[in-house]
């Protein structure tokens, strides 16, 4: 079994074309990612945070390159590892912390937790705890546009996992038909919990996946933002256009387990190392100092930005109430009688 | 007043809510070019277009799911399973996504989407004769109706679009008074007399979770759904010469359910009958059944009695479909058991 090797897939960042603002607001959103991350990590093994977590450590160029391109009011569906595709779209830092407390002040009010963050003010339509039905609700919210005749984009981002679900190709099929305005963007971490690709999937070029329903496709060096950044773009303006959608495939590596303390035993120390070298933040700023698109200071100051922001959601999270036992009922269907029969 | 079929019940209150809010649209299988394997969507295409009425590729979870996206977005998708049995196909995001957003979501996601789907037995073996209700009413997050009447079907289908939450409309087969997939005759039922009913030209809206009183009576209370609510009207004509008084209740929403009403007809009568079509466990009769043992439990002078399907999945020969399926002969069978005890 083999997987793909760093070296074979990387590309030189190319900051060509992209403003000093457009570079701190990616460095800005990679760092958030990683770090709103890494806390909720601290905060399981030091405090009494309660359920799950899956984290995309390693992957944040996919998340921010992707979700960097479109417009507030374009659309995003995400999975179970979903805390930077959120992020990406601009959700509030102590809203998702507050939700990670399950306090009544989260941003899904303590209702869905980690695997169902949701924004509907930033077009993020949800993390979706089952593995590829974000992809059909994202092809929806692009026939939604187009027969309201709006201008806005879906993206729908998954794991290499999903693409061996049957709702995968229903929806590549169906978008390709009608020409919707949709991305299709496979966040290749290598493993679908424990199986590597080529253990689960006949073709291992996931982008060709396309190829049977007339879908373009193209593989980029996912733990390099600024390739993630322009093919996204290439492939949002088509959509815009009413090109049809388009399946863009990020080659990247979890550098964690599957989830919270999952210690990922089926894969060897060496690999990890290996790819920990090739680490998306690590490698942007290397590349930003050494062209000198953006400056020592101009990196610490974002760095220290994030740090405050996640020290001051943290705040936020922990003073707000905690859900209380009948919360639920404010969102059952106030039709719905069922609960009020007293019995338990 | 008109009468209309249940399928032109059901067409008709389509194309008003279609030509009042142009944010509904129709999507299905066949349901544009083939005018819909029932005939419910005749027309419907060459008056609205492609883009408000889409004929789906064979997909039952890509257009469901593609449903719901729709659904946040700012649409009011009606979604037509061609048979009810097909639905399984897409109980992910049935039962996952579209039962679940509003909560998960902490009521920022609303999922205005009606899901429509026939389903009965009618010679056509074990995958396209089922009953299914039992699946949905079992699901919180999820509306379900069921209309035997084309009034009812109009006023129900009014009330399920404009629902801001999902609604599941289960329709029957034989209901519907309209030709088969074949183009053939209408399916009919012989057991049963015509349904046509009075339907008013103009919109109007059954509220979600009232039952209505189909026959008041005095002695047994039967609850039907569906085309068991026309045995149980046929049982209790037949009865009536024999001096029982049956009261038949069409729950008509199976969720919200009209416990009120069920209850008040239990506490006169005292005595209770349950005839659905889906299958004997875990089903309606089932859940009916230990809804008045918990809230009228001292009211009940016999056991209320089930008549449902076999467990069995229905099988395809005339008359063994025919023993597994609910008949008049059962229902009245089953009157006569309540009345002994």
């Amino acid at each position: 079994m083999t997987i793909r090797k760093p070296e074979d897939l990387v590309t030189p960042l190319d900051f060509s074309g992209m403003d000093q603002e457009l570079l701190k607001t990616l460095f800005l959103r990679m760092v958030r990612a990683r770090e709103f991350e890494e806390q909720l990590y601290y905060l399981f093994l030091t405090t009494k945070m309660p359920g799950t977590m899956h984290q995309a450590t390693g992957q944040e160029a996919v998340a921010v390159g992707v979700a960097s391109v479109l417009n507030k009011d374009d659309y995003v569906t995400s999975n179970h590892r979903g805390h930077g595709h959120c992020i990406a779209k601009d959700v509030p830092l102590d809203l998702m912390m507050a939700e990670m407390f399950a306090k009544r002040n989260g941003v899904c009010k303590g209702m869905g937790g980690s695997m169902h963050l949701c924004d509907f003010s930033k077009g993020m339509l949800g993390a979706f705890g089952i593995v590829g039905a974000g992809i059909p609700i994202a092809s929806g919210a692009a026939l939604s546009a187009k027969v309201r005749g709006t201008q806005q984009v879906a993206v729908s981002f998954f794991g290499d996992g999903a693409i061996n679900e049957g709702v995968f190709h229903e929806s590549l099929n169906m978008a390709s038909l009608w020409k919707l305005p949709v991305v299709y963007v496979i966040e290749n971490n290598q493993y679908a919990l424990s199986m590597p690709n080529e253990l689960v999937s006949a073709v291992t070029d996931l982008s060709t996946r396309g190829c049977g329903y007339n879908i373009p496709g193209e593989t980029v060096d996912g733990n390099n933002v600024t390739a993630v950044y322009k093919a996204a773009s290439r492939a949002v303006e088509r959509a815009r256009k009413g090109e049809g959608p388009f399946l863009l495939e990020c080659i990247t590596y979890r550098m964690r387990g599957h989830a919270r303390f999952e210690p990922a035993e089926y894969r060897n120390k060496e690999e990890v190392e290996l790819w920990s070298q090739y680490d998306p933040i690590k490698r942007f700023k290397e590349a930003a100092l050494e062209t000198g698109v953006l400056t020592e200071a101009g990196l610490s100051a974002i760095e220290e930005q994030v740090e405050h922001e996640i020290e001051a959601a943290i705040a936020f999270a922990q003073a707000g109430e905690d859900v209380g036992a009948e919360d639920y009922k404010q969102f059952i269907y106030e039709l719905d009688n069922t609960t009020k029969d007293g019995l338990k | 007043m008109r009468q209309l079929s249940l399928a032109d019940a059901i067409r008709e209150a389509m194309i008003q809510e279609m030509r009042r809010d142009s944010s509904v649209i129709l999507m299905g299988e066949d349901v544009g070019r083939f005018n819909g394997a029932f005939h419910v969507s005749h027309g419907m295409l060459d008056e609205f277009g492609p883009t408000r009425v889409w004929d789906t590729p064979i997909s039952e979870a890509g257009f469901m799911g593609m449903g719901i996206g729709a659904a946040l977005t700012g649409l009011r998708p009606i979604i037509e399973f061609q048979y009810a049995d097909f639905m399984f196909c897409a109980m992910d995001q049935i039962v996952n996504e579209a039962a679940k957003l509003r909560l998960m979501s902490g009521g920022q996601a609303s999922v205005p989407l009606v899901m429509r789907a026939p389903q009965g037995a009618t010679g056509r073996a074990a995958q396209h004769s089922q009953s299914v209700e039992a699946y949905f009413m079992h699901t919180p997050g999820l509306y379900l109706a069921m209309p035997s009447t084309p009034y009812d079907a109009k006023g129900l289908m009014i009330s399920a679009i404009r629902s801001n939450d999902p609604v599941l409309i289960l329709e029957h087969k034989l209901l519907y008074g309209a030709a088969s997939p074949g183009g053939g005759k209408a399916l009919t039922d012989q057991t049963i007399s015509d349904i046509g009913s009075d339907v008013p030209e103009e919109a109007y809206t059954i509220p979600l979770g009232k039952a209505d009183v189909k026959r008041a009576g005095t002695d047994v209370t039967i609850i039907a759904t569906l085309i068991m609510v026309h045995r149980a009207l046929a049982v209790a004509a037949e009865l009536e010469k024999e001096g029982i008084s049956c009261e038949v209740i069409d729950p008509r929403t199976l969720v919200p359910l009209d416990e009120e009403t069920i209850l008040e007809s239990v506490k006169k009568t005292n005595r209770v009958v349950i005839a659905s079509e889906d299958v004997a466990r875990g089903g309606v009769g089932s859940e009916l059944t230990a809804m008045i043992a918990r809230k009228a439990f001292d009211h009940l002078d016999a056991p209320v009695a089930c008549v449902s399907a076999d467990n069995s999945p229905i099988p395809f020969g005339p008359a063994a479909e025919l023993r597994v399926v609910p008949q008049i002969s059962d229902i009245r069978q089953a009157v006569y058991q309540v009345l002994k005890d």
